[in-house]
């Protein structure tokens, strides 16, 4: 997995290129709590180039959510492909998180 | 051993196809996390030689590898590095059956609750074997639990 984290204005932009999996979840948390410690607030994680995600990168990111929320900030995810999206619903997860198309819907008014 | 270009090392167990497969491969590897992507790779290269079967067959099976032998390694195993997971895969024309085996003292999974329950809706675990019987067309385990086998649609 390759993470990508870029900055558009006061949103950080987190792109997960591969697998997102019990392998490399920590990696991710990390990259976001760093953001948070920079006073970062607001956090797309796009997955456009996402192969799968198991569901301990589902535990992740449902960490992740938990924890921005406590600091009072948002997350949004964007680029869920079909299978990906799949595994959203099948767990219930899109209820938990706000889901974009694409980095620039999730950027649009954030 | 097979080597991993990530410099891991997978033991190849002798195994003999059962009856219809085509063929049959077992791996050991140690209980760290690290193992576990490449396992999946490894594995995901061994049942399609001959190249990409789509993304959907090739999807079903990461994810539900991965969630089999992050339960192992993890759960099973307590990611203790001593501890072995093995993985046996029987390629047959239509499916592929796998077989992750941990050496913990095995768990019953009729007692796994549901993920979705509200209360449980944000918890950060629970969901992987929902998931792989949702994935996979049948699920099975040995009677002590430490076993999964799992058969998956090849194509």
């Amino acid at each position: 997995m390759g993470l990508t984290s870029t900055t558009h204005g006061h949103v950080t932009v987190i792109r997960v290129d591969g697998q997102l999996t019990v392998g490399n979840r920590q990696e991710l948390k990390a990259t976001v709590q760093a953001g948070l410690d920079a006073g970062g607030r607001k956090f797309v994680i796009d997955c456009s180039s996402t192969g799968y995600i198991d569901s301990s990168g589902l535990g992740a990111l449902v960490t992740i959510a938990k924890r921005v929320r406590e600091a009072d900030g948002q997350v949004r995810l964007c680029g869920l492909n079909e299978d990906l999206r799949s595994l959203f619903e099948l767990t219930k997860l899109d209820t938990l998180f706000a889901i974009f198309p694409g980095a620039g819907e999730a950027l649009e008014g954030y | 051993m097979i080597s991993d270009p990530r410099e891991l090392s997978f033991e190849r167990v002798p195994g003999q196809p059962g009856a219809g497969a085509e063929a049959a491969l077992v791996l050991r590897f140690p209980s760290t996390v690290g193992y576990a992507d490449p396992a999946v790779d490894l594995i995901a290269r061994e049942c399609y030689p001959e190249g990409d079967p789509g993304r959907q067959a090739l999807f079903r099976l990461r994810v539900a590898l991965a969630e089999a032998v992050a339960n192992a390694i993890q759960c099973g195993n307590g990611a203790d590095p001593a501890k072995f997971v093995q993985v046996q895969v029987e390629l047959f024309s239509d499916r592929i059956r796998l077989a992750v085996t941990d050496e913990g003292p095995g768990f019953d999974p009729t007692a796994v609750p549901d993920p979705r329950d509200p209360g449980l809706l944000e918890s950060p675990c629970g969901r992987g074997l929902f998931i792989i019987r949702h994935l996979a067309e049948q699920v099975e385990f040995n009677e002590k639990g430490n076993t999964i086998w799992m058969t998956l649609p090849r194509w």
